[in-house]
């Protein structure tokens, strides 16, 4: 199910600090032709349609279209990232059109609490830090054999 | 390291690359939900002067398994023991697996957990009388780790809102460990022994996949967990389809192949997993068996699990085939004991499945079970809810087929191949089990001084899923502080001079570009060979000979013999891998670390003389195991030097009654 690049939409995030599915793609295949400004999937048949380069487009320039080997034409997914949810719209081949709303995250982006200032204590226990600052011990087996 | 992500234009290759030279006491290889528990935990015990580097081939906010998101967390453990989850893994494992590693896991797994609520992952928990909150009207009964219930789809998993679970992992661990010491995009490609010691690790050589640009990094200590490896087998869908793998498909065997090439011992790497899934989309599964009580049929509309048959075939493999719950690889082996039979294919009966949860249900609920039905799908596998589309398949309406996948090798879903590590050094844990430098012990230390890893590089402890992935990476954070701390006066020395490392990686590139006007199409030329075109020589040949689908996953001695003869060719023609761009030099390393490890897999299958794990793949010389003569591990080695693999029985020890 490859992801594939609307020309009219792309326009190489030209505005931005960084080309956006360029960026995330985790299996480095989509990348941006310089001349013509937009970006492409290099290498469809290694697209794993985590859609992650869908969900962080700026201008909605990616969509996935099913993979030629075993989807029918005429459907598709279509992720709307917001900041607390995503919102999907579904559409069936036979034109069935299904939303949902799902949560993502509970707190604001950029906020998780990375625990920077906690400095463990006891190098040569085997608790985690985190372990160690709610003072939890270590639990061995219940019994042996 | 901020990432040149603005765009380079052409990422061809050069010749001679820019090299870069760092010295760090920490290197982390890898991105995923391991090393983004080492990310996390590392500072925390590091001193302020300690050097810690982190290397991911892709950009961590997406990058490994969990890139897509997961609608579950399948290890929590809250009010089990670990105790128990030890026996739940033994028994789904066919018995032998590492207890000290597993429990071990169990018993850090939870404080991951409730960190991850904490950062903002949505818990679904159980309301007081019995309902499913999820988002954030889960928080409004409390956290996790406050005592709030989880909502149970089975004993050990629970249930999330996981479209943004890596993101929000990363994002910790990326705040943790601080932008300037993370390199996205550099894909490390091997492990380099000490000079004085070669059964030290001292450092790496990788590459940008954005610039032309080599890194070769010295270090006390790495930990390398890049993954499983996917794609190593021909899949069931040979075009563009090829993509659409169950694991992820960048998955490319590096953490065994990079470990076993600096001497580690890998262990269990005859475990593999062809998960069943839903056809072709590889959808999954575990929330309409466990939550929505979806039931099997066969092609016949039998419910087959229930028959007298099978049970009668489960007996065979006592106690595990007789536990309450059946073994992954039985279940699989029930399921293609039928379409052998001709009684496929396998039928998922999501339709009963939901009038029956339907009929207490009112309409609001109704349409909340439907959300969650495809949730499930848009959270993990959003290719599978298009499938659905396409197929005009509304799952209260039409039933969906089910079908075991191409074979994965991993090490923290349900399987257990990997490298072999030491367990904590604790008097509950056998002699045998512990290992470390000095007379110190360093939990999951390979047995390469200085060398760990974890999450689906740790051998013989399965089922750690996201979760204890993380938790064990965590783990390996305090164990490389420990061993920096012992080791103040080790200098890490690389044998090979500048030029031989960039000569090695970039050797693809130069045999590109030595013989490219040789002819007329870049991709056919007698000198060299594309990655592209090695990696369907090996997915073939382990389809054919190797157990893959082509043959139901049986193999027997003699297919056994021809394959890995195959190999060995691959292995050779490998030095005349070419890439013209950087991608593609990516590809070509992703290449060479498949075949290694495909090979590691062959050969402890091969030395198994039984077989383990009917369902997963068939001996056909050794059908059915042999407790008498193999309840035991099997380790491998491998010399670069030499090019000889050593395979050696190792002792089981059980620790939990």
């Amino acid at each position: 199910m490859p992801s594939f690049v609307i020309a009219e939409k792309c326009d190489g995030c030209k505005g931005g600090d960084k080309t956006a599915c360029m960026y995330i793609c985790p299996n480095d295949l989509m990348v941006l032709d310089p001349n013509a400004m937009k970006a492409y999937n290099q290498e469809p048949d290694q697209c794993w349609e985590c859609f992650s380069c869908v969900k962080i487009c700026p201008t909605q320039a990616i969509e996935v279209r099913g993979y030629s080997d075993f989807v029918p034409l005429g459907s598709s997914i279509m992720p709307m990232m917001g900041t607390e949810d995503v919102m999907w719209t579904c559409k069936f081949r036979n034109g069935l059109i299904k939303r949902f709303k799902f949560p993502i995250r509970t707190t604001p982006e950029g906020q998780a609490n990375a625990y920077k200032t906690l400095k463990g204590k006891n190098l040569d226990s085997g608790l985690l830090s985190t372990e160690e600052a709610d003072g939890k011990t270590l639990v061995s087996p219940q019994a042996t054999v | 390291m901020a990432l040149p992500n603005k765009p380079l234009g052409e990422t061809k290759a050069v010749k001679d690359p820019e090299v870069v030279e760092r010295e760090v006491d920490i290197l982390i290889v890898g991105g995923g939900m391991a090393a983004c528990g080492t990310a996390f935990e590392v500072k925390k015990w590091a001193g302020d002067n300690m050097k810690i580097l982190l290397c991911d081939k892709a950009a961590m906010e997406r990058s490994g398994a969990v890139a897509q998101g997961l609608s579950a967390i399948n290890t929590y453990v809250g009010k089990n023991t670990p105790d128990d989850y030890v026996r739940m893994v033994r028994n789904d494992l066919m018995g032998i697996v590492r207890e000290d590693l597993i429990f071990d896991l169990g018993r850090h797994v939870d404080d991951s957990v409730h960190l991850f609520e904490e950062w903002g992952l949505p818990i679904w928990k159980k309301s007081a009388d019995g309902k499913n909150l999820d988002g954030k009207k889960g928080q409004s009964v409390g956290t996790l780790k406050s005592g709030a219930e989880p909502v149970r789809t089975g004993k050990w998993q629970i249930m999330i809102n996981g479209e943004s679970y890596k993101r929000v992992v990363a994002e910790a661990a990326k705040l943790a460990l601080g932008e300037e010491n993370i390199i996205e995009r550099c894909f490390i490609v091997e492990l380099l022994n000490d000079a004085n010691n070669p059964k030290q690790i001292a450092g790496a050589v990788g590459f940008s996949v954005r610039e032309n640009k080599v890194y070769i990094i010295k270090a006390k200590t790495i930990m390398v967990a890049c993954g499983g490896a996917v794609n190593i087998y021909q899949p069931r869908s040979v075009g563009e389809g090829k993509g659409r793998a169950w694991y992820p498909v960048w998955n490319a065997g590096s953490t065994y192949t990079m470990a076993l090439r600096a001497g580690a011992e890998l262990s269990m790497m005859e475990n593999r997993f062809t998960p069943a899934r839903f056809k072709d989309g590889y959808g999954p599964v575990g929330a309409w068996f466990l939550l929505f009580k979806a039931k099997l049929q066969n092609g016949l509309g039998e419910d087959f699990g229930a028959s007298e048959a099978a049970k009668k075939e489960l007996q065979k493999y006592a106690p595990y085939g007789t536990a309450a719950i059946t073994p992954t690889c039985l279940r699989n082996h029930l399921m293609l004991f039928e379409m052998k039979e001709g009684r496929g294919p396998i039928i998922m009966d999501t339709v009963t499945a939901l009038a029956n949860l339907g009929k207490t249900m009112d309409k609001k609920e109704l349409k909340h079970l439907e959300s969650e039905a495809w949730e499930d799908f848009l959270d993990m596998t959003c290719g599978q809810a298009n499938l659905w589309c396409a197929t005009n398949t509304e799952p209260e309406k039409k039933n969906s087929e089910i079908m075991p996948t191409e074979p994965y090798l991993l090490g923290s879903h349900s399987g257990c191949c990997g490298i072999w590590t030491s367990g904590p050094d604790e008097a509950w844990v056998p002699a045998s089990y512990k290992w470390g430098d000095a007379g110190k012990v360093y939990n999951r230390m390979t047995t390469v001084v200085g060398l760990f890893t974890a999450g689906d590089g740790v051998a013989c402890s399965g089922h750690k899923f996201s979760s204890g992935s993380h938790a064990e990476g965590r783990i390996v954070a305090k164990e490389m502080v420990k061993f920096v701390r012992d080791h103040a006066s080790f200098k890490p020395t690389i044998k090979e001079t500048k030029e031989q490392l960039v000569d090695l990686v970039y050797k693809p590139v130069r045999t590109y570009l030595a013989n490219c006007n040789y002819t007329t199409a870049v991709d056919i030329n007698p000198n060299y060979i594309k990655p592209a075109g090695m990696a369907l020589r090996l997915m073939k040949a382990t389809h054919e000979y190797g157990a893959g689908t082509a043959t139901y996953y049986q193999t027997s001695s003699k297919s056994l013999e021809i394959v890995i003869d195959l190999l060995g060719t691959m292995r050779e023609d490998c030095e005349k891998l070419a890439a013209g761009d950087l991608h593609e030099l990516m590809r070509a390393w992703e290449i060479y670390h498949r075949i290694y490890t495909v090979e590691a897999h062959l050969r402890h299958i091969q030395f198994r003389k039984e077989t383990r794990y009917p369902g997963f793949y068939y001996q056909a010389d050794y059908p059915g195991q042999d407790d008498a003569n193999w309840f035991c591990f099997i380790n491998s080695s491998y010399d670069k030097a030499t090019s000889q693999w050593t395979l050696k029985k190792v002792d089981y020890k059980k620790i939990i009654p």
